[in-house]
């Protein structure tokens, strides 16, 4: 399913990322995942969010820029390779990957993932019959 | 003390009354140039109500309209020559400047002039023919290089014109032909003091005697550092390609402010604010009109560097007034390792490619001695993306603007919004943290 991911801009500077959790927690925005990808000169925060929308201004108010996209997520089983039946669908696909980052619970790995045609990988996994996760889905954890 | 040595002792030790008197004949002349032969020249004095027999002497020098850089862009590339281009021998423009360059031509005379004003130069620094002279300024459209090379040629030192960069090759040479002059500018000479320390080359087995340093600001504490890494002594020149390049003043042995070559470039000190002329001594903008020049004589010209005049006779026996170093610009001007950047231009950089400017601040640093220009960047929500690659290729994409246009390079740092400075609803678009002062 397609998903709205929150990014945040960040320098690298200590406590930046504190601050933006204190902010969505006053807010009462719970994050389901996230991951943090640095440089050298600067990192950027993605989050998948209760309420991306309400979660965007609040951090826009505290004049962080804040980009909302769409990614995909889906889950697969936890067991041994099927991270890897789930990229090759991808690749066979012509489909490039820029990101992703994902966890495990139980029998279930989930999986948010960034790519260059969001909309094919979708038909892609639907046509594999993979299992695709909706928001409410995420905002269970 | 050795011997000092004058290249032209009538004009260098002139008693100040001569000197007036020969100002204002020149002055005399290059007015009725400018007005017969220069259609901007003459528009802006009919529009002041002046004609050139209003022109008589020195002190009439304040009436004359002013000449900035703007105007030399505005007239691109030839507007403001006064002689046919048949008659020029020679074009030299300004280096790094997005849209139009600031262009200048010489006569064969001109070259002459400049020749003669760069021998006095190398004179003053106590070269002579007998010396060795390794010019490691820019040869090409840059003033630097051949402006020192005929002035080397013309005190008959032996001249290598090696021109900058390549630092193996410059102390091989430097070794091989045993310089005992080195022209650059002063952060390439602290460039090669390291490069001297740290490789096989001995400073023992160099026979460098003094430099000749000039093109950027550099302060008496770089000189001091010079001199005691290189074991020379360091003079300072001045010059601007507008007035002549290289050799407009220049200091002598006892290195106690720049020597003017007033009875070619005359000096007036401005109030930058009020633009009247202020009085011997004081503090402002340094005005240059150019009086014997034939290709492009200037009037009056803002070379906005903030400096003071002593007119007083100096102890090497010249009479030529004397400027103090630079201790600032009444604009926002900023020389990084010879190049001239006004933040304009990484503006226009920046809203040439989006149509909107974002908040920026430019850092000059300077690390092992050279010039560090770092862009700050604050990252606005219509260019942020949550994919790195593109925030990359956006940094790179500006870097190499900038290089290309400017002949900068640059690094570009992203940063958060409104995290620059803003004073007055303005951002602050400089931090030079060089102390030149």
């Amino acid at each position: 399913m397609i998903i709205k991911q929150l990014s945040v801009f960040l320098e690298n500077k200590s406590g930046r990322l504190h601050e933006v959790f204190e902010i969505l927690g006053k807010s009462d925005i719970n994050v389901s995942a996230c991951s943090v990808a640095d440089t050298t000169e600067f990192g950027i925060l993605r989050m998948i969010v209760s309420e991306p929308e309400k979660a965007r201004d609040v951090l826009k108010e505290k004049l962080f820029s804040v980009n909302v996209s769409e990614i995909i997520s889906f889950a697969t089983p936890n067991t041994p390779g099927a991270l890897s039946k789930t990229l090759k669908i991808l690749s066979d696909a012509g489909i490039s990957v820029e990101y992703l980052y994902g966890f495990s619970a139980d029998e279930k790995s989930f999986i948010a993932l960034r790519c260059d045609d969001v909309s094919k990988a979708v038909m892609e996994f639907q046509r594999h019959k993979l299992e695709l996760m909706s928001a409410s889905d995420f905002y269970k954890f | 003390m050795s011997k000092i040595n004058i290249w032209n002792p009538h004009f260098e030790t002139m008693q100040r009354d001569d000197m007036r008197k020969v100002q204002g004949e020149s002055l005399r002349d290059v007015v009725k140039r400018v007005y017969f032969n220069v259609p901007y020249y003459r528009d802006k004095m009919q529009s002041a109500g002046l004609n050139p027999e209003d022109i008589n002497s020195v002190d009439d020098l304040k009436n004359l309209p002013f000449t900035t850089k703007q105007d030399l862009r505005d007239n691109y590339p030839f507007g403001l020559f006064a002689i046919p281009m048949s008659e020029i021998i020679r074009l030299h423009a300004s280096s790094g400047t997005t849209g139009r360059p600031t262009v200048v031509g010489y006569s064969r005379r001109d070259i002459g002039i400049w020749s003669e004003v760069m021998a006095r130069t190398f004179t003053g620094a106590g070269v002579g023919k007998d010396d060795f002279i390794q010019i490691a300024y820019g040869y090409g459209l840059f003033t630097g290089g051949l402006g020192a090379h005929y002035g080397g040629e013309m005190v008959g030192a032996s001249v290598i014109p090696i021109s900058g960069g390549n630092t193996r090759r410059q102390l091989q040479l430097m070794h091989d032909f045993g310089s005992t002059v080195l022209a650059c500018t002063p952060s390439y000479a602290s460039y090669l003091a390291e490069a001297i320390a740290e490789g096989d080359i001995k400073r023992e087995a160099l026979k460098l005697k003094v430099g000749v340093f000039g093109a950027e600001p550099w302060t008496e504490n770089m000189r001091k550092e010079i001199e005691k890494n290189l074991k020379i002594k360091a003079m300072d020149i001045y010059g601007l390609s507008e007035i002549i390049g290289p050799g407009v003043s220049f200091e002598c042995q006892y290195q106690c402010g720049l020597h003017i070559n007033e009875d070619h470039f005359i000096p007036e000190i401005i109030d930058p604010d009020t633009l009247e002329p202020l009085p011997e001594g004081e503090l402002g903008e340094l005005v240059f009109t150019t009086v014997t020049k034939e290709g492009l004589p200037i009037i009056r010209y803002r070379t906005r560097d903030l400096t003071r005049l002593n007119y007083e006779k100096c102890a090497c026996g010249r009479t030529l007034v004397r400027m103090n170093k630079c201790t600032g610009r009444s604009d926002d001007m900023l020389i990084i390792r010879g190049v001239n950047l006004f933040p304009s231009q990484i503006e226009s950089v920046l809203l040439e490619m989006d149509e909107t400017t974002p908040h920026y601040l430019l850092v000059v640093e300077r690390k092992n001695n050279l010039d560090r220009l770092e862009l700050h960047l604050e990252v606005e929500d219509h260019f942020y993306s949550d994919r790195i690659s593109e925030l990359q290729v956006l940094r790179m994409k500006i870097q190499s603007q900038i290089e290309s246009t400017i002949g900068l390079s640059v690094s570009v740092k992203l940063v958060e919004p409104k995290t620059i400075e803003r004073s007055e609803g303005k951002s602050k678009r400089v931090i030079d943290k060089r102390e030149l002062k």
